[in-house]
Parts: C-alpha cells; sequence; structure tokens
C-alpha cells in the first residue's frame, strides 16, 4: 500500500463488507466481482460477503476482522444507510473503534432494486463501493454531542390515539400537554354508539378514559386550542398554544349547565355542530353531555350580545359561579416539551364531491357518521333511525367505498369502511326491522372477530349485492319505486343491472387527511405521503416514528386506523416518547459545522445565511463562531464560504469530493 | 475497470452523478428502490444532509472528473428540512448555469429537482428523462477516461481544538 506514513494512525486499513441481503442484492448483482474488486482498491485489506450483513453473523464478522487485521475503516455495501448505519457504527463502537470511521455503499434501494440490467447493476454497485472506499479514507474521528432533554410532552389531538398516548405517558410519571382543537377530547369515537365487531357502547369505554385525562395530575389539558409555532429540535421543543375564547372561565364553570336554560332563546334553534346538523342548539352550549372538560362555551356567530350588543344577557345571573366572561381574550402559552406526539385524526370524505349520489340534494342520504348520530342514543334522535321526515325507513341501502378506491379520488381503501358498514347495517335492522342492502366492492374483513362478524350479519338476513352503486335517483318508473330513492347498480354476480329502491341511503364515506394536514405538517416539519396522511420513518420498523427526531405519530393521521389500531399505535408512540425522554439526554450526530479560524476572513458571508442564527462574529479576532448547540449541520454555511474556513464534520469538502470522483473513476 | 464507451460500436452511457438532500430526495430515491421502480442505471446519488450543502464546486468537480450531467435534488420549496436551504441551493443552481454557459458546456446538463420524500415515482421519472437528456446531448469529454487510480494523499487535518472543545455541552 502507498504512504501509509503519511497518515498518523499508520493509514487507513479498510474492511469492504458486500451484502447478499438474500436475494435483494444477490440476485442482481454479482457481490462475488464487487468483492474482488473492492480488494483492489487503495488501503483495502479485507473484503468479503456475507448473507446478512446486519445479522448477528454479520456484525460479528466485521468485529473479528477488525481484531485480526487491525481495521480502522469500515465499508458495508447493503442497504440505504437511512435504514442501517446507526446497525454497523454500533459495531465499530463495541470494537472499540470510532463509529464514525464508517461508511455505507447503498446498493440495495439505489442499485438492486432499480436497475433492470444485472450487469449494469454490478457496475454501479462498484462504483458506489469505490466512492465509499474513497471518502471513508477521510473520515475522523467524532463525538455525538449530548444534549439535556426535557421531561415533557406535548400531544396534539384529542381523539382516543390522543387521549390513550397521554394517558400512558401521565401514568408513567411524565407531565403532559394534550391540546385539542374543538371544545371537547374524545374525537370521532365519541360520536359513535357502538363499536365494532363486539358492538360495545363506545360511551363506556372512551368516557372514563375522557374523565381520567381531565382528572390525571400529570394532565394539562387544552382544548379550543391549537397549536401556531414549533421550535427547537429533539428534546428541546419550545411550542406556542392559542387557547381560543370561550367566553367562559375554564377554572370556574363546574358544568350545572343553568346557563343553558336561561338563555333568551327558549328554544335551541342553531345547527348543532356535534350532531352534524341533525340537530339543534343554542348561542350557549356543550357538545355533548360527556364533553370533556365538562364547560360550556358561547359561540359569537350567534350569540345575540356578540351580534348586536343589546341582550339581557340572562345567562350571566344564572351563573351563580361567575364563570361567563364576555370580554375573555383568546391567550397564548408557551411550552417547552422534549417529544411530541401527532394524533391529529382524519376527516370523512366529502360525499357532494360524488353528484351521482345526490347527498345534500336528497334529504334521504345521509353519510355513515350522521347515520352515527341518529342510532346514538345520546343523538339527536335518541337512538331512534328515523328520516328528516320522522318516517322510519322500511328499506335501506349501505354504498361502500364512497371516495375510497376510486381513481377519481382517493385510491387507497379506508379500512374501516366495511366494517363499520356491517355495524351500521345490524344497528338500523335492530332499530327499525327494515331490509338492509349493502352494496360493495369487495368485503375486507381482515382482524380478530371481523370476519366472524361479517358471517353473523350474512345469518341475520342483511341483502349483499357485488357492484359499484352507479347513481341514485327518484325517479320511479314502476309504481312501487314511487317516492322512493332508486339505487341503479350492476349486480356483478349475476351480471344484470338491477334497480333497488330504498327508502334511505347511508354513504359509507372514507378516510381522508385533515383539510389542514399539509400546513400542520410544515409547523412540526415532517412529511406527508402522496395521499396526505403523515408519513412514519419507516413503514415497518419505525411505523410511528417521523423523519424529525423526537415526533411521533399515533392515529389515523398517519393513515385509515380502525379504533384497535389506533390505540395500539399511540401505545407505541408513547413507549418511543417515554424510551426517548426518560433517558434524560439525547446524542445528537455529530455533522455540525465548524470554523477553522486561520482560514476565515471575516468576511461574515455565513452569518446571514444561518437559519438559526448560530453564527456570530467574533470581533476581537474578526472572525466567525459558530455556536454549535444551535447548529442542525445543514452546511448552508460550509457550501457558502468563499475562503474554506466554514466546514461540517461528516460531510468534509474533501469527503465529497473524494466520492464524487469515486463514483466517476470506474464507470 | 478501464472499460471505454466511447469506443467504435458501443453506444453512449451517461456518467451522471447526483446529489440528493438526506431528507427529501434521498429518501424518495429510497422509497423508489422499496417500490422496486426500475430506472436508468447511469444515476450516481451522493447524499448531503440539505441542497442547501452543495458548494458548486461539487458540481464543477463532477464534469472535471468525466460527469456528462448533474443531477440536484432537494424538497419542495418551503419544505426544507432545515427551512431555507433549497433556496440557497436555487440561487447556486441559477449562478452555474450562467457559468456553465459561459464555459461552452450546455446548461442542460445540470439539472435542479424538487423531490418530496413520498415522490418515488419523479425520481424514476426524473433518472430516465435526464439520463435521455444527456444521452442526446452527447458525452461532454472534459476528462479523459480514467485509467490508473489517484491515490488520495492527504493528510486528515487533526480536528481543530477550538472547534470541537465547542460541541461538548
Amino acid at each position: 500500500m502507498h504512504a501509509p506514513e503519511v497518515y498518523p494512525d499508520g493509514g487507513p486499513r479498510i474492511g469492504v463488507y458486500v451484502c447478499h441481503c438474500g436475494l435483494n442484492i444477490a440476485g442482481k448483482v454479482d457481490v462475488h466481482e464487487v468483492v474482488e474488486f473492492a480488494k483492489t482498491l487503495p488501503f483495502v485489506v479485507v473484503a468479503r460477503e456475507y448473507k446478512f450483513m446486519c445479522s448477528e453473523p454479520g456484525q460479528e464478522l466485521i468485529r473479528q476482522d477488525i481484531e485480526e487485521f487491525k481495521l480502522n475503516r469500515v465499508i458495508v455495501a447493503s442497504c440505504s444507510p437511512l435504514l442501517h448505519e446507526a446497525t454497523f457504527r454500533r459495531v465499530l463502537e463495541r470494537s472499540g473503534q470510532n463509529p464514525f470511521f464508517f461508511q455505507m455503499a447503498n446498493i440495495r434501494e439505489h442499485v438492486s432494486w432499480v436497475t433492470e440490467d444485472p450487469r449494469q447493476a454490478t457496475e454501479k454497485a462498484k462504483s458506489l463501493v469505490a466512492a465509499a472506499v474513497r471518502r471513508v479514507i477521510f473520515h475522523e474521528p467524532l463525538e455525538r454531542r449530548r444534549v439535556p432533554v426535557k421531561d415533557r410532552v406535548l400531544v396534539v389531538g384529542g381523539g382516543i390515539a390522543g387521549i390513550h398516548a397521554a394517558l400512558t405517558l401521565a401514568d408513567a410519571g411524565k407531565h403532559v400537554y394534550l391540546v385539542e382543537r374543538e371544545p371537547t377530547i374524545g374525537g370521532h369515537m365519541a360520536y359513535f354508539d357502538k363499536t365494532f365487531p363486539t358492538l360495545d357502547c363506545a360511551a363506556c369505554i372512551l368516557t372514563p378514559k375522557m374523565s381520567a385525562v381531565a382528572a390525571h395530575p400529570n394532565i394539562t389539558l387544552w382544548t379550543y386550542s391549537e397549536v401556531t409555532r414549533v421550535e427547537g429540535f429533539v428534546g428541546n421543543f419550545r411550542v406556542q398554544v392559542r387557547r381560543k375564547p370561550r367566553y367562559v372561565n375554564e377554572e370556574l364553570c363546574i358544568g350545572c349547565l343553568q346557563c343553558i336554560d336561561a338563555c333568551v332563546y327558549k328554544d335551541a334553534r342553531f345547527p348543532d355542530e356535534f350532531n352534524l346538523g341533525l340537530g339543534k342548539r343554542k348561542p350557549i352550549y356543550i357538545p355533548f353531555p360527556q364533553a370533556t372538560p365538562r364547560v360550556v362555551l358561547i359561540d359569537p356567530e350567534t350569540c345575540i350580545w356578540f351580534k348586536t350588543g343589546k341582550c339581557k344577557r340572562t345567562c350571566l345571573e344564572a351563573c351563580e359561579r361567575k364563570a361567563i366572561d364576555f370580554e375573555q381574550q383568546e391567550r397564548i402559552e408557551e411550552i417547552e416539551v422534549g417529544a411530541i406526539i401527532l394524533a391529529t385524526g382524519f376527516k370523512t370524505f366529502d360525499a357532494r364531491r360524488i353528484p351521482e349520489y345526490g347527498y345534500g340534494k336528497y334529504p334521504n342520504v345521509y353519510t355513515a357518521l350522521e347515520v352515527e348520530r341518529l342510532v346514538n342514543a345520546a343523538g339527536p334522535t335518541g337512538g331512534e333511525v328515523r328520516l328528516r321526515d320522522g318516517r322510519i325507513p322500511k328499506r335501506v341501502g349501505i354504498i361502500h367505498c364512497v371516495g375510497s378506491r376510486d381513481e377519481r379520488f382517493n385510491r387507497y381503501c379506508s379500512r374501516v369502511c366495511c366494517m363499520y358498514s356491517l355495524k351500521l347495517a345490524h344497528l338500523i335492522k335492530e332499530r327499525t326491522g327494515a331490509e338492509v342492502y349493502n352494496f360493495y366492492i369487495d368485503m375486507r374483513t381482515p382482524g380478530k372477530g371481523y370476519e366472524e362478524f361479517y358471517d353473523r350479519l350474512l345469518q341475520e338476513g342483511v341483502h349483499f349485492i357485488r357492484g359499484r352503486v352507479a347513481e341514485i335517483t327518484d325517479w320511479a318508473i314502476t309504481p312501487e319505486e314511487e317516492g322512493k330513492l332508486i339505487l341503479r347498480v350492476e349486480d356483478t354476480m349475476i351480471g344484470v343491472v338491477r334497480r333497488i329502491p330504498v327508502d334511505m341511503v347511508v354513504l359509507a364515506v372514507g378516510l381522508e387527511p385533515q383539510p389542514d394536514a399539509d400546513e400542520v405538517r410544515r409547523m412540526f416539519n415532517i412529511f406527508c405521503s402522496k395521499e396526505g396522511f403523515f408519513l412514519e420513518r419507516h413503514p415497518k420498523l419505525a411505523p410511528v416514528s417521523t423523519f424529525t427526531d423526537g415526533i411521533f405519530l399515533a392515529g389515523a393521521c398517519q393513515g385509515p386506523k380502525d379504533i384497535p389500531d389506533s390505540v395500539a399505535q399511540a401505545g407505541a408512540a408513547a413507549a418511543e416518547a417515554l424510551a426517548l425522554i426518560d433517558k434524560g439526554y439525547v446524542e445528537l450526530e455529530p455533522n455540525t459545522a465548524y470554523i477553522v479560524e486561520e482560514l476565515c476572513s471575516g468576511c461574515k458571508t455565513c452569518i446571514g445565511l444561518c437559519p438559526y442564527n448560530a453564527i456570530s462574529f467574533d470581533e476581537g479576532k474578526a472572525v466567525a463562531v459558530i455556536n454549535e448547540a444551535l447548529c442542525k449541520g445543514c452546511g448552508t454555511c460550509v457550501a457558502a464560504c468563499p475562503s474554506g474556513a466554514a466546514r461540517q464534520h461528516l460531510f468534509e469538502d474533501v469527503q465529497i469530493f473524494q466520492e464524487i470522483e469515486g463514483v466517476l473513476a470506474y464507470v | 475497470m478501464s472499460e471505454q464507451p466511447m469506443a467504435e460500436g458501443k453506444p453512449f452511457e451517461p456518467r451522471i452523478v447526483a446529489f440528493f438532500c438526506n431528507w427529501c430526495t434521498y429518501t424518495a430515491a429510497d422509497l423508489a428502490g422499496t417500490a422496486r421502480m426500475t430506472y436508468a442505471p447511469h444515476v450516481r446519488v451522493i447524499r448531503l444532509m440539505c441542497s442547501g450543502r452543495l458548494d458548486p464546486q461539487f458540481v464543477l468537480a463532477a464534469f472535471r472528473h468525466g460527469a456528462d450531467g448533474v443531477l440536484i435534488g432537494g424538497c419542495h420549496p418551503g419544505d426544507c428540512h432545515y427551512q431555507e436551504g433549497n433556496y440557497k441551493a436555487l440561487r447556486r443552481y441559477r449562478l452555474l448555469k450562467r457559468l456553465l454557459r459561459e464555459m461552452g458546456i450546455e446548461e442542460e446538463r445540470l439539472r435542479l429537482e424538487w423531490i418530496s420524500a413520498s415522490e418515488g415515482d419523479r425520481v424514476q421519472k426524473v433518472a430516465n428523462e435526464f439520463t435521455e437528456t444527456i444521452r442526446r446531448l452527447g458525452p461532454l469529454r472534459l476528462a479523459p477516461r480514467p485509467g490508473a487510480i489517484r491515490l488520495p494523499i492527504w493528510v486528515p487535518a487533526e480536528p481543530q481544538p477550538a472547534a470541537r472543545e465547542g460541541a461538548l455541552p
């Protein structure tokens, strides 16, 4: 080998390990050829191949070679560094080497999986290995920065996922801020009467958890509040929360509801949001009797006092605790947390986007969520399934996949609609004795007890017609169709177009991302997947993590999910957050920028470029100074420095230049 | 190794260096892999933490060492993991385009793309498109095809004590 004497540590001694990854790599890339090629590269002492480098025997192979061949640099050519860089760095660490004398060549995601021709794949793999070898020669020993972590967690969204995550963390003794946009926690689950497939009462399993949140000493519950700003980084987030005025003092209100009785409006006459407009409320109201916190609020859009400034304000007199405060202003809270769990949930598909189903045009076409309220004992009809004109339906059609599995809207399956359609079919039949027709594309009932529930519905005499409904019309062509809604559908089981008259239609609307998911993800510096749900770090190995350390996902904000899955994910997110904050510190990647003072000309170019104000100017020495605690390692200043004084650990110019030459030298 | 793609009868195989940011485009390239979206094998990806780290010299070095095209990938405007590094990349990209033009290099040989972490299909599309563009433009022939490997002889600088101390809280 050449001129090892110029290297202070006796010269680089590189081991190259090429992974087969079963057949994932070896099926395309001639691994043996890559190994033989690696042996010809400068400073390479040993090159080997193995089936699975990430496995224990694979790691042991590296450890033994480090000992036997006195390796001080290691290359693993396998999958993406985003997947296993940490794994192999630990191998070096355990062998007494600095973990940063390591470089990965991504020959799976970037080569074997994306290249058709084996010859070209092998050549590409070789050039990536060559680049990695050249780069690692110039690696330097680095130390991870240890940063203390705030012992508190922010949970955004108070649906079942947020509630479960908050309670889990609070029970572990950590302080949790639970921020919910609506006046009450409970989320979508609070709308439901029963849950599938067990048909247990949703309120009976949800409301105890809601009150546990309100009573928990470790939970600060802020409803009717929204996160407006997020700064900082893992372990040390600074978050601003805007608490909207509800014109009722939360500390004083005991939820006696006397103010509602006293309101000058004798009758409830405004559409009730919680009942999706199917019921009415007054300007001063509580969303539903079990709302948590049990605190009323005033809607300034409908309250006469706010609209005209003239009202007897009988509510004020009725409140013995003087909780009503017409002067209440919004409040801004600033908190510091170590981890954040996003559980912002979903919205249902807007059925108006499918005009042929006539939602909004025909009063007896309902969305499934509206029917959830109708069958709910606490709903606007007290649990009776009645049409808007008060009739009880005799025939009901449930249309599956509304807005899901549809090229025009969402290609994905919303996962819950088949099951909730079965549940609603059961409940409607039970309450009204109506004939119920399900119109489905495929029945999807994977889950514990789900297929059995489907069987049960078949036995109960619910009809299943395989076909996507083409249109809903009130245009009768036979006497028995008079006054009914007619569903025109191709029954694909018998290959016949049928017209089925019904009194009521239920649209099984799919799940979509929240309308402001894109703004929220920008605020929290995470990504959305194609459909607009929040993107997890890895679909299998890091399903509740995001690409921003310290921010975790729970529930349907990550993708359509039923209650059991949401709760399971919330528990996982809570465990991840706990693992992070309980340790007391985090180790940060040492990829920060630094200034070589002798080279700095004091031009201050870098100072204005830094988005984190991490660079200041030392007037005495006339050089720039980087505060490494603030630097996040983007390297923008490094790229801009005209004198090469700004540098970046792990991404040094020389390392990247070597990589460039490396990928080009062997093509 | 010393395969000469320009030899008689052999089709021109472009050499393309890509600089992808860690958070968006590199992740998207990984996703393209996971989804088995095959694309032209000519693109060699170098990972940077942010497209803002892209020193214009990297692009020039790539051309100097034989690249026929250079692709830069960053997060969409407004989505930068480091707030605004991609805007800096955009400025440098425009500058580089001008510079290349003045040097007599077709400016199409440099391409900037915003590709988010979920756009694996876009990586595939851009890689294929760009390879075609370069194929149409032909080889750049700035560098002789490599024969011997130039050995990197460089003494790694001792870590700067002043800078390193600040690293530890």
